[in-house]
């Protein structure tokens, strides 16, 4: 038992609930106690998502406690391929109803006889993987799925095992309520066509698992985020000897480092075929000096103010540890520490920020965190939510960087943070931050702008009216913003009336009266 | 699916399969009620991530409610729930001194069956704080239930009355005929027993009805909950006490039972209609005859004149999440509104049967059928239904209305009527500022002709 007020990674079956609905007319069912359907509610507010979220639960009350579900589950599946005709439907427990150790896999056996839609049944524990690992898991199983029953029952025959003739890749792991998701997505789809390459499938954001069957046809596949796809892409590598790029291509150095590895891949898969060889240095040297802005950012003497500036970054891994690598070596800016809440993978981030900070944090406590802010005392901090409220306590900046995130965080307008665009909006990230902490820092030595607290609203002061002790208490507890409104009204109607004494009658006889 | 009419009032009952908040969630309001408390929601991490993400910003405003987050070692038993219990009281204590903690036991605690109840008196008496149990769980309650099963527990803790040391100083005052000041104030007010209102309010709100019930020279002795715990009224034999709010059933039912309180069952005061026939119910028993109380919602009315011109004839279907429904649905036929259908999580007849009936003289009065009302409603089939009678509002949770609202419903979260001050004849107008905004909204928008923005071959499609 741990007293928890925040976490950054959320319950198993969320991640697998994010993987489902990504998915084209996949629908999940929860087994759940009334309530635990908020996923539902976040897709719809955060995302502003215009269709009902292809989620439901099947309620476990009271009854379902005391004589097992029995039909219910069976009955929910049964019942949504009837409505909405999915391709795959997902079971899923949430931590409560796994309690119950109901044997949800039967339920799931015995629906997918009856049933037109495939039914699977989500294989993650809550008790030992988060939001991030089910999500993970649960992308890898539904590629199986398809991929496997595929090869029993039709090898050979169905399964196009070619590859498509022109290089084209697979990009795994875009999904819903994912950190700038979408934007990323159309700018890897923008650097794919400039090199010239095809985009065999995305999944699972809009993908269909009807396809899935074709994913080998690509050449290799992409992992921007190394969270969720990397099972996938190992086990696509195993079984269909499919090379991936686990890479995540944020900040130029990592850009070129990817496009390169891309070449690489392309060249060696052309080598049997009647294709010419790719070269792409010229586009890489083209696009870090001209497209991306940041590259010359770093040496315009508005970055030089930045030299020596003390950050600390905490955020997922691939975030966390990009943004880490691209203030470091990119900007010249000084990382007191840096920091993941993914525990599980706690030794790929250090191999890749090492040397480019002075601290690694893994943890996933925010008071940790929030400590080790405190003690650092940096100019900027690049975090999730969290720090940001934790920079607002402290008076320090912070850009966000990283999930979980707020509905302020899925933009309208267009703001990637992978490829040469997103080095740009980092770039803009990392420099207002810095920017609004110096302006407040000089604004708090020369006294600011403006005094902060404006002493009198009205003129004159001198009203004549006395306001009893009552009264002036319910006053005290009216909201900041509205208090000086009420009170102008109140002593308004009170002269209107020749009230002397103002009681908290007279209070709610003003309301009522300026109401209308 | 055709659309039934009913000439009474009947109450359907649908699968269940409905979306709403966790009971849990009224830790959020309470806590910042009851100012010298402390809730701990004993639980997983899925109700600590519905509490993080449903309370937004306040969850970094050093609330003071926290998660005692369950893992592996505590679900089998491995681990000791009591030491466990024990070691986060001791440290929250120590870092937040409250005057009572409050454990709210969940779906999980349930399951596990780890008895609360039982562990709460020995730990209360070892570390010396108060500890009330509420059972807010999902398998159970839904979303404002859970405020129901804290008042609920929390009554078990109100003080007897002093009503004896009243009493003896009046008969000593009698006897030996002291005239004291005290009198003058005792005649300010009709001479009864006391009245104990129930139902978490905000402050202000909370003193309007006070106000309002002095008006009518009734004075409210106390509140539960109080602004602080220590504050509790004193509740027992022959004492009064009456609802605000339509989802305190249990509250209601364990003042009656366990503190022999007399229960007055009345409308609630939502809306003028509902805040008049809140006081009158109150008033008799008091052996009081109402004051001006006419002209006071007749006023009210007047100067609701505005929003009861965009509502008039206007129709609304209510999902159904907080059981707030039917007096909602009840003060919007009084304002001209058709009502298609009221889903409502769960409806206790007797303890609503005031506002029931207030329900069906409305519509009456209105001349309009008195629509369905249907208890655990299923989602599904009434998005069909809603897609059939082409409501001009939807009042529904969040989980649909962004998606309602691209297919042209204009939609009203039900949360927010719960979060804002609906409550008395002062705040009727807050009431259909809400009801509005959605119809207002659209009006401002009318011109841009883009009511649907979802892709035409999509089956949920439903106007052009």
């Amino acid at each position: 038992m741990k007293l928890a007020y925040w976490m950054y990674a959320g319950p198993a079956h969320i991640g697998t609930l994010r993987v489902a609905s990504s998915f084209k007319n996949v629908h999940a069912i929860m087994h759940a106690p009334l309530g635990d359907d908020y996923f539902n509610v976040m897709r719809s507010m955060l995302e502003r998502e215009r269709d009902f979220t292809a989620a439901s639960a099947s309620i476990v009350d009271r009854h379902v406690l005391a004589h097992g579900s029995q039909e219910r589950v069976v009955d929910n599946i049964l019942r949504k391929d009837k409505e909405e005709r999915p391709d795959l439907i997902i079971l899923t427990p949430t931590c409560t109803s796994s309690i119950l150790q109901e044997d949800l896999q039967n339920f799931v056996y015995r629906a997918s006889i009856i049933s037109d839609s495939n039914v699977i049944f989500a294989d993650v524990d809550h008790y030992q993987v988060n939001e991030i690992q089910a999500a993970d898991r649960t992308l890898e199983q539904v590629v199986r799925y398809y991929l496997d029953r595929l090869d029993r029952c039709y090898r050979q025959e169905k399964l196009d095992q070619f590859l498509t003739n022109a290089p084209s890749v697979n990009i795994i792991g875009i999904f819903t309520l994912g950190f700038h998701n979408q934007h990323d997505c159309r700018e890897l789809r923008r650097l794919l066509r400039d090199l010239d390459i095809g985009i065999n499938q995305i999944i699972p954001e809009g993908g269909s698992v009807e396809d899935l069957k074709n994913l080998p046809k690509a050449w290799f596949n992409l992992i921007p985020y190394r969270e969720v796809g990397l099972m996938t892409a190992m086990y696509l590598n195993k079984e269909y000897g499919m090379p991936y790029i686990s890479t995540a291509p944020m900040g130029a150095v990592d850009m070129a480092e990817w496009i390169r590895q891309i070449q690489k891949n392309v060249n060696t898969l052309t080598l049997s075929s009647s294709i010419k060889r790719v070269d792409y240095e010229h586009y890489i040297d083209g696009q870090t000096r001209f497209v991306s802005q940041a590259a010359w950012f770093s040496r315009s003497i508005d970055c030089q103010n930045l030299t020596g500036k003390e950050t600390v970054i905490f955020g997922d891994a691939t975030h966390a540890a990009s943004i880490t690598k691209i203030l470091a070596r990119e900007m010249g800016i000084r990382v007191s520490c840096s920091g993941t809440y993914c525990k599980h993978d706690a030794e790929w981030f250090k191999e890749q920020i090492q040397g480019f900070c002075d601290e690694i944090l893994i943890t996933d406590d925010h008071a940790e965190v929030g400590d080790m802010i405190a003690k650092m005392e940096p100019s900027a901090i690049f975090g999730t939510q969290m720090e940001r409220h934790i920079g607002k306590r402290l008076d320090i900046p912070c850009g966000v960087i990283s999930a979980p995130v707020h509905i302020q965080n899925f933009p309208l307008g267009y703001r990637p943070f992978l490829g040469y665009e997103g080095t740009n909006q980092i770039a803009d990230l990392v420099y207002n931050s810095f920017a609004l902490g110096m302006e407040d820092h000089l604004l708090d030595i020369f006294g600011g702008h403006d005094t902060k607290e404006v002493i009198t609203k009205s003129l004159s002061t001198d009203t004549g009216l006395i306001w009893n002790p009552e009264s002036r208490l319910e006053l005290s507890k009216i909201p900041r913003f509205v208090r000086e409104k009420v009170k102008i009204n109140t002593e308004k109607l009170a002269r209107q009336k020749g009230i002397e004494t103002i009681t908290v009658e007279v209070m709610y006889t003003a309301k009522e009266a300026f109401n209308s | 699916m055709s659309v039934k009419v009913y000439e009474t009032l009947t109450v359907e009952c649908e699968t269940g399969n409905y979306h709403t908040f966790c009971p849990i969630s009224c830790v959020s309001w309470l806590y910042q009620k009851i100012e010298d408390s402390f809730f701990l929601v004993v639980g997983t991490k899925t109700c600590g991530y519905f509490l993080q993400n449903a309370l937004g910003v306040m969850i970094f405003a050093e609330p003071r409610y926290a998660m005692a987050e369950l893992e592996e070692g505590d679900i089998s038993a491995q681990l000791n729930d009591y030491e466990g219990l024990k070691r986060l009281c001791i440290r929250i204590k120590k870092d937040r001194d409250p005057s009572v903690i409050i454990w709210i036991g969940t779906c999980t605690t349930e399951i596990i069956k780890m008895d609360l109840e039982g562990m709460a008196p020995k730990l209360e008496w070892e570390i010396g704080i108060p500890i009330l149990v509420a059972r807010a769980n999902g398998l159970d309650y839904a979303f404002t239930q859970g405020e129901d099963t804290v008042l609920a527990a929390m009554a078990h803790r109100c003080p007897e009355p002093e009503l004896f040391v009243c009493e003896r100083k009046l008969t000593i005052q009698n006897y030996f005929a002291f005239h004291s000041i005290k009198k003058h104030e005792l005649g300010e007010y009709a001479n009864s027993p006391s009245l104990v209102l129930f139902g978490s309010l905000p402050f202000n709100v909370a003193s309007q009805l006070n106000l309002e019930l002095k008006r009518q020279s009734i004075k409210v002795s106390g509140w539960l909950p109080a602004q602080r715990y220590t504050d509790l009224p004193s509740l027992g034999d022959g004492v009064y006490v009456c609802g605000v709010n339509p989802f305190l059933s249990r509250t209601a039912t364990t003042l009656i039972r366990r503190k022999k309180c007399e229960l007055i069952g009345a409308p609630f005061p939502i809306g003028p209609d509902g805040t008049r026939a809140w006081i009158e119910k109150i008033c008799p028993v008091f052996g009081v005859e109402t004051q001006g109380l006419e002209e006071r919602e007749e006023r009210i009315w007047e100067s609701l004149k505005d929003y009861l011109d965009l509502v008039r004839g206007k129709s609304v279907f209510f999902m159904g999440d907080n059981l707030l429904e039917v007096s909602l649905a009840r003060f919007l036929i009084r304002c001209g509104m058709i009502v298609h259908e009221i889903g409502i999580p769960y409806m206790d007849k007797r303890y609503q049967a005031a506002e029931l009936l207030l329900l069906q003289d409305t519509c009456i009065k209105m001349c309009v059928p008195i629509p369905r009302i249907v208890e655990k409603p299923d989602n599904s089939n009434q998005i069909q239904r809603i897609r059939e009678l082409q409501p001009d509002l939807a009042i529904t949770g969040m989980a649909h209305a962004n998606p309602l609202e691209a297919r042209g419903i204009s939609t009203k979260w039900s949360v927010e009527f719960t979060f804002a001050q609906i409550h008395g004849f002062a705040n009727a107008r807050d009431v259909l500022e809400l009801v509005t905004r959605p119809l207002r909204r659209q009006k401002n928008l009318e011109d841009l002709g883009r009511t649907t923005l979802v892709i035409k071959k999509n089956k949920f499609k439903m106007s052009q």
